[in-house]
């Protein structure tokens, strides 16, 4: 059973890898980074059950926090960038560079 | 008769001979500080200080004159400035020290006193005196001191006030290189004298005169020769001696009384009061070092009677004669106890008669709008009376005219050569002679034959506060030589401080070699008389044979100083300048520009592309987990 979770949990982490490498819109990006996240938790809770301890458990609702405050404050950052440029594409947003 | 032991003094006059150096130095930081408020009267504070350092001079002098000649051998202890380490500070008053305290400050004083008028004119007349006094501070420190160090300190401050007082009219920009030149000159000499130094502080572990005497016995002869030619490399560029000679001929671009006071009476003396100081223990009769002494005094006495034939400028003719009777000195200095007493008595009667001839010197360009071409004046005995009587009588004493002071101390010199040895004896004899020539030369272009002044010329006397130094120098001229060598008095007075030969001198006034020195004087004198009194000078300098180039050229002192010194030295600086530009810098700027090179290619990584950033971290990780996983399975 366990192989099933984490075949799942690396395909769903895939996917979101591959979408944040290649899609422009930030909205997108940023619900691949989600996706990753929530890959990765359902590896955490995968081994919490199969070791029968709850610490998998515990970092998972961590990680939902993390992404919950990271949400607030991306999105904020996304929409502030569409006002500002008319655009949420993450390469137009390229002025700090050499 | 070795020299007297050294005894320690206190109380009297001599207690407090410090003021001998403090009066003259205080005058000079009150003009250098006080600034323009001291213009009103800083000619005349400079004046007091001299005449009253010769006060004390003469004070301390009869005071020593009261003991017992074998304790007039005084130090007089001031400051002990690392205890059981270097020697205490003191003075030392001795015959020795208190004949050039009388010549600095009696000749300094008068010299004063003529600059009163002579720079009455200059708007820095105060600056002018501080610098004469700071002068005469600082040779009083170097003949009284009591060691090395004290001497050291001395010479190079009367180095200082010679390069100050040469550059004083610093906006002509020959007499700033002439300062200049003087400087870095003496630079090769004081370092020979900072040498010496340390190698007298290595050998006997002290710096002081008595020390050094007392303590001689122990050391190498080796270290001994090192130390007395060093010695003489130090006297030879304070005293303009061959080969560091180049500088006093451009130092007559002071105005006339330094040339008087520094460069004739003085200052140029130092060397020869270097050799007398140190004579009994590195200059022995018949060592190395004094063997060199007597070549370089003979040398150097032809050289400059030599350059002064040929030379147009007043001053510069003058300088030459300087340098001669340097070498007159030097050479007495060097044959030892029969020659000192000699050399300081020719260098006192020097500093009366060639002072007197520098400061009419003076009194002649003063009158002639600062003209010093020679062939520009003549005639000027007339209109020059007071001028002229007394430039004759320094002419008559620095000849050898019978029973002036140059006949004394000079035929004194040269019969102690003859004895020492008959080659230097008759050298010093043709010296003599040339020197009758150019001094008749001198005399007869200036004051005699046909005038071929300057259309603008409006020669006149020099007003009395100049002619007044001018006649008591005179009247020294005359009478000193006499003096001091009749009756061997000046000898035996010396004594104590430098010893006394085995069997006193006595003056033959019919001797050969004064004889045939009496003949060629005046062999010179009549030739200069058929050529430049009775014949005509023409107004611009002939081009002469190339003997007269040879002299003008000063010997080609200064083509050899360059073809040896300053070419390599130029072609050294520039093989330095080219290694530290290529070499030292290509290393460091290629090290720089290699890194900017790479940091600049390196930054186009930041390419403002967020997806690119995060491709990067992801390759990053997946290396991160494979080499994980690499050796995790090892």
């Amino acid at each position: 059973m366990t192989t099933h979770y984490l075949v799942l949990s690396a395909l769903l982490f895939v996917i979101g890898g591959v979408g944040v490498l290649v899609r422009r819109n930030a909205i997108v990006v940023f619900m691949c980074v989600e996706l990753m996240l929530n890959a990765c938790n359902l590896a955490f809770v995968t081994f919490a059950r199969q070791n029968g301890n709850l610490d998998g458990q515990i970092i998972a609702f961590f990680v939902m926090i993390v992404a919950a405050a990271e949400v607030v404050i991306g999105l904020a950052i996304i929409v502030t960038i569409f006002r500002t440029r008319r655009s949420a594409s993450v390469d137009d947003v390229n002025l700090l560079k050499y | 008769m070795e020299p007297a032991k050294i005894i320690e003094h206190a109380g009297g006059v001599i207690g407090v001979s410090w003021l001998l150096i403090a009066l003259p130095l205080l005058g000079a930081a009150v003009l250098l500080l006080g600034g323009r408020r001291t213009d009103r009267f800083g000619h005349l504070l400079g004046v007091a200080t001299a005449v009253a350092s010769f006060v004390v001079g003469v004070l301390v002098f009869l005071q020593l004159l009261g003991f017992d000649p074998a304790e007039r051998r005084r130090v007089v202890p001031l400051y002990d400035f690392i205890p059981g380490l270097v020697d205490p500070m003191g003075l030392l008053i001795d015959p020795l020290s208190i004949s050039f305290v009388l010549l600095i400050t009696g000749v300094g004083s008068l010299i004063h006193i003529y600059s009163i008028g002579y720079m009455a004119h200059d708007p820095n007349r105060r600056r002018f005196f501080a610098y004469l006094n700071l002068f005469v501070a600082a040779m009083l420190l170097l003949v009284l001191a009591d060691n090395y160090i004290g001497l050291y300190v001395g010479w190079e401050g009367v180095g200082l006030a010679s390069y100050l007082l040469i550059g004083f009219w610093q906006h002509k920009p020959s007499a700033a290189t002439a300062a200049k030149k003087a400087f870095i000159v003496n630079r090769v000499g004081d370092f020979g004298l900072a040498i010496a130094i340390f190698i007298i502080f290595t050998t006997f572990n002290t710096v002081s005169f008595a020390g050094v005497m007392t303590s001689g016995a122990d050391a190498s002869q080796g270290s001994l020769t090192a130390i007395g030619l060093l010695l003489l490399l130090g006297a030879c560029g304070k005293s303009a001696q061959l080969p560091l000679q180049s500088w006093l001929l451009d130092a007559m671009e002071g105005p006339t009384p330094v040339s008087a006071l520094i460069h004739a009476a003085t200052m140029v003396t130092a060397g020869v009061y270097l050799v007398t100081r140190s004579g009994a223990m590195f200059f022995p009769e018949g060592s190395t070092a004094a063997i060199a002494v007597t070549i370089v005094g003979v040398a150097t006495l032809l050289a400059g009677a030599i350059i002064g034939t040929a030379k147009d400028d007043i001053k510069k003719a003058l300088a030459g004669s300087t340098m001669s009777q340097i070498g007159y000195m030097m050479l007495a200095a060097g044959i030892g106890p029969a020659g000192y007493a000699f050399a300081i008595a020719h260098l006192i009667t020097h500093g009366f008669f060639k002072a007197d001839m520098f400061l009419g010197a003076g009194s002649v360009m003063h009158a002639m709008n600062d003209e010093v071409d020679m062939r520009k004046y003549g005639g000027l005995r007339k209109v020059m009376p007071i001028t002229f009587a007394t430039f004759m009588i320094g002419y008559l004493a620095i000849i050898g005219f019978p029973l002036l002071s140059g006949y004394f101390t000079k035929d004194g010199i040269i019969e102690s050569a003859m004895e020492h040895n008959a080659t230097l004896g008759w050298l010093a004899v043709l010296g003599a002679g040339i020197t009758g020539f150019y001094m008749s030369r001198l005399v007869f272009m200036t004051f005699f034959g046909k005038k071929r002044w300057e259309a603008d010329a409006h020669p006149h006397e020099s007003p009395a506060v100049m002619t007044w130094p001018l006649i008591i120098l005179s009247a020294g001229s005359i009478v000193l030589g006499g003096y001091l060598i009749l009756g061997n008095r000046f000898m035996t007075f010396l004594a104590p401080a430098v010893g006394l030969p085995e069997h006193l001198p006595s003056f033959h006034p019919f001797s050969v070699a004064g004889l045939v020195t009496l003949a060629l004087v005046a062999a010179g004198a009549a030739l200069a008389w058929f050529k430049y009194g009775a014949g005509e000078v023409p107004v611009t300098a002939p081009r002469g044979s190339f003997l007269t180039t040879f002299a003008r050229r000063d010997l080609y002192g200064d083509a050899i100083n360059e073809a040896l010194f300053m070419r390599p030295g130029q072609w050294l600086t520039r093989l330095a300048v080219f290694f530290d530009n290529r070499g030292i810098d290509g290393l460091v700027n290629g090290l720089a520009a290699g890194i900017g090179g790479t940091s600049g290619r390196l930054r186009r990584v930041q390419t403002g592309f967020v997806r690119s950033y995060a491709l990067s971290i992801f390759v990053g990780a997946a290396i991160l987990v494979g080499a994980w996983f690499v050796v995790g399975n090892l």
